[in-house]
């Protein structure tokens, strides 16, 4: 238990009440094992599905010949590429762990204005498309490309994975540490690093190792902007060498990195529990800006402005220059219906899979149980093409009656997004308090029920973050639709696809549109789910 | 006109033999008569995996569907993804037909063992130079490779007498180039063919030192188009496709072809195959036997694509030049599989 200053709490009343919760849990451990049979092999069984991808890989690459892997790996060039994805991860990284914690202390802790609208706004990049993103700022700004435009235009796409965490573990955590380190005599600044931060470590620790993971395996967006990282060594042995096995071999250099990264997020978030003991959380008037408000507010409405407004002008450009514009054809609603489906349905299962997963990393906070947990992260840093092939290998073999059926199309999503699952349900257990099912179950009820009655409610605005996180990710997600979406069937992302890939981006623009405004919901969802309703702090 | 009936009439043979060589195969076949390719074939549904402009397969398809009631399933694609993703399905495809959009993809395929033999006379609607040398797929349509220069700038004004010149140092900083697109590879094919492979790579080695490198050719052609860089080689049709998008106020661009003989001046075809182990042996061939009858090449020749049609008597767009007069066919068996082109531009730094 890390809360930093835990025994120093001002009330006695609570910490009577931490030390009962204490003596439960140590009475009720013996039975935990019992209550956890069903979950160690459930959980084993949801990430052996979500990382088959990996052993896909592995297999593949036993194919390549000696002489083949000292050819691609011997390349000077190998090195020059490794530092590009290094320095592009560390830069991107750091600048999104900036700006999300900045972002989240903002509306969370200060006295800003508008604090409310800032959440949503701020969040809504997620709603934007990742082919739009790229492609708007190359059309718009030609000068951004190479490193630096890499590191701009991924910043600005990925610190919402960062900022949504922070801000709600700093609106769910209890604000009582902070009070108490005011008036302990300690400085705003001396608070902020020394007992704000900390409280957030599990948030921040679990965004950036979404963000950084992602940088490893993408690839369209940094071709767009022309700057070649590994993954770029990786798409050109599929593209043009219709080569698996040399792929999977540069690919698993990119599971080493992951590895090396997830061991690292282990390390950063060991001390991970962080939670309050009473009931509620106690929340603490917010830190005057003074002077600061106005620099404040323009660096939000800088970071909004520049990550929301540049893909919307750019949407609205092609609109209304292009020639190709017209209204979209009657299909425009079957392929939104088959969005929202597919989104949907890989969301609710991506979501039900990260249930016993994140709930056994919890309850059992053993080396296997957490190794199990960090396994299903590694997926994540394979370029999406990698997966969607390994879906076609495993199915077309194992399961030939679904391939290329709908549920073929889902469990690609649901492999490919559930650690995005899995990182909201287990910021949203990190807050129960613990003991709570030990409680419940001395109390005599059974197992099933303190699922049911007790752990899910209490982690439910988790879920609905779960599922809203998938469900928008999915929806714009291109490379393994194309692969592995039923025959005919058609998205807004590969409608969008059919018409850029022709040029004519007139065409394209309303299906992209479209795209964002579907996302709007989800993103308030989101948005309410993980931070509560405003004004409420449970 | 020989030109039009031909291809009909190989259309109904192909399916015919076909149909008999398969007999009890397929699901249609085995107690029907095969009196005419449209009623002994009507019903079934064949699966084409397509790496094509997708409106104008979709004209064809359709087009097909209707004059012999066989339906399609298209599925659409990029070229690359949807080849390795017929490499891992092996013989289990649900693909019947591959329609690619360039030779080293259909090769892939051919060399693994995975195609089927066309009928011989859908191979002979088109000339031979434009089909598999093996007769494992056919040519359908056909592109040029060209020079792209921003409009009134020096290299529209003065462009090069040879794709080779691109390499000397006065284009340093002025050119662009896609060599990631599948397009590229067979210029750096004919530079080998043509002169050998320390000056293939003496070339590409100044192409690096000269060029940008754009991740497609659509990036390139806007990247031209907005003087960002001064020219680039690159397929013909990108060229006419960015004209209709952005009207012709808005294109700064022109289009320039290098001597015919030069090893930058070359046509590239697009072919489509049979899978081997696709169900439906007999209406895929009449599906390839359609592509390339006349009807078929007049939809291609009068799509937004702006691709050349193959068949002897079918003209393309009026706009674009005749295509003999252009260049000479890009030989499948020297393009091979890619790799070695590949294998170049690894080493010469231009791609990873």
């Amino acid at each position: 238990m890390t809360f930093p200053l835990d025994t120093d709490g001002p009330s006695p009343l609570r910490r009577w009440r931490a030390t009962g919760v204490r003596a439960l849990v140590a009475a009720t451990r013996l039975r935990a094992p019992a209550a956890t049979g069903l979950l160690a092999p459930l959980a084993t069984a949801v990430v052996a599905v979500v990382a088959a991808p990996l052993g896909f890989v592995i297999a593949q690459a036993a194919q390549a010949g000696w002489d083949q892997t000292r050819r691609l790996l011997g390349r000077p060039l190998i090195a020059t590429l490794l530092g590009h994805t290094l320095g592009l991860t560390a830069a991107v990284t750091l600048a999104t762990a900036v700006l999300g914690f900045g972002a989240a202390y903002l509306v969370e802790r200060t006295a800003l204005p508008g604090r409310r609208a800032w959440t949503v706004a701020l969040a809504l990049p997620l709603a934007v498309p990742e082919f739009v993103r790229g492609y708007s700022w190359v059309s718009l700004f030609r000068s951004v490309h190479g490193y630096w435009g890499a590191v701009l235009v991924m910043t600005c796409s990925l610190y919402p994975l960062v900022f949504l965490p922070v801000a709600a573990a700093l609106r769910h955590g209890d604000a009582a540490a902070e009070e108490v380190s005011r008036s302990l005599g300690r400085g705003r600044l001396a608070t902020l690093c020394r007992v704000t931060l900390p409280l957030t470590r599990p948030a921040l620790a679990g965004g950036v190792l979404l963000v950084s993971l992602y940088l490893l395996g993408e690839y369209g967006a940094f071709a767009m902007l022309r700057y070649t990282t590994f993954a770029t060594a990786v798409f050109t042995q599929y593209k043009l060498g219709f080569d698996a096995a040399s792929a999977s071999l540069l690919t698993l250099v990119l599971v080493a990195l992951a590895l090396l990264l997830v061991g690292l997020e282990a390390w950063a978030g060991r001390r991970a529990r962080v939670t309050r003991h009473g009931a509620l959380a106690r929340t603490a008037p917010p830190v005057r800006l003074g002077g600061w408000t106005v620099p404040a507010l323009l660096a939000l409405a800088a970071l909004v402005g520049v990550s929301l407004g540049v893909p919307l002008y750019a949407l609205a450009y092609w609109l209304l220059k292009g020639s190709s514009t017209t209204l979209p054809s009657a299909s425009v609603l079957g392929a939104t219906a088959a969005t929202l489906g597919y989104a949907l349905g890989a969301a609710v299962v991506a979501t039900a899979a990260a249930v016993p997963v994140a709930l056994y990393g919890w309850r059992r906070g053993t080396r296997p149980a957490r190794a199990i947990e960090r396994v299903a992260y590694l997926t994540r840093a394979l370029p999406g093409i990698a997966v969607a092939l390994s879906v076609v290998y495993v199915a077309v073999r194992w399961a030939q009656p679904l391939y290329q059926q709908p549920p073929m199309l889902i469990a690609g999503y649901v492999v490919l997004f559930f650690p995005l699952a899995l990182t909201a349900v287990r910021a949203a257990l990190a807050q129960v308090p613990p003991g709570v099912e030990e409680a419940a179950r001395s109390l005599g009820t059974r197992p099933l029920a303190v699922l049911g009655r007790v752990t899910l409610p209490l982690v439910l605005p988790g879920l609905g973050a779960a599922v809203a996180m998938v469900g928008l990710t999915a929806s714009t997600e291109l490379t393994a639709t194309l692969l592995l979406r039923p025959t005919g069937t058609q998205t807004l992302a590969t409608q969008f696809w059919v018409y850029t890939s022709g040029l004519a981006y007139g065409a394209a623009a309303p299906y992209a549109a479209l795209m964002v405004a579907l996302s709007v919901p989800s993103v308030l969802l989101l948005t309410r789910r993980t931070l509560g309703r405003p004004g409420e702090n449970q | 006109m020989p030109g039009t009936v031909r291809p009909l009439a190989a259309l109904s043979l192909v399916a015919a033999c076909a149909l008999a060589l398969t007999a009890c195969g397929s699901s249609g076949g085995g107690s029907t008569a095969p009196t005419a390719s449209g009623t002994a074939l009507a019903g079934q549904s064949i699966t084409v995996y397509s790496g094509q402009h997708e409106q104008t397969v979709k004209a064809l398809t359709e087009d097909f569907t209707k004059r012999t009631g066989i339906k399609v399933e298209l599925r659409s694609g990029d070229e690359a993804e949807l080849a390795n993703q017929i490499l891992q399905e092996g013989g289990a495809s649900p693909a019947d037909v591959f329609y690619a959009e360039n030779p080293p993809a259909l090769t892939v395929l051919g060399d693994k063992g995975l195609l089927a033999k066309v009928a011989p006379d859908t191979l002979k609607s088109v000339p031979a130079a434009d089909s598999s040398g093996k007769g494992d797929w056919v040519g359908i349509s056909a592109r040029t490779s060209a020079f792209l220069a921003a409009t009134g700038k020096g290299a529209d004004t003065a462009p090069p007498a040879s794709v080779l010149d691109l390499a000397k140092p006065e284009w340093k900083g002025r050119l662009g180039i896609a060599p990631g697109e599948t397009d590229f590879a067979p210029v750096v094919t004919q530079v080998l063919k043509a002169k050998g492979e320390d000056a293939a790579k003496q070339w590409l080695k100044g192409l690096k030192d000269n060029a940008k490198v754009y991740d497609s050719n659509e990036d390139l052609s806007v990247a031209i188009n907005s003087g960002e860089v001064e020219a680039g080689v690159i397929d013909h049709y990108y060229f006419y496709r960015m004209r209709d998008e952005k009207g012709a106020a808005e294109t700064h661009a022109t289009l320039h072809y290098f001597p015919k003989g030069d090893p930058g001046s070359l046509v590239d075809v697009s072919g489509a195959a049979v899978l081997k182990h696709g169900k439906h042996q007999a209406a895929a061939q009449a599906f390839l036997g359609y592509l390339a009858s006349a009807p078929a090449q007049t939809v291609i020749a009068d799509s937004a694509s702006y691709e050349y049609p193959l068949v002897d008597g079918v003209k393309g767009k009026p706009e674009l030049p005749a295509l003999d007069g252009i260049g000479t066919v890009a030989d499948p068996a020297q393009l091979g599989d890619g790799k070695q082109a590949l294998a170049l531009l690894q080493d010469a730094g231009l791609l990873q």
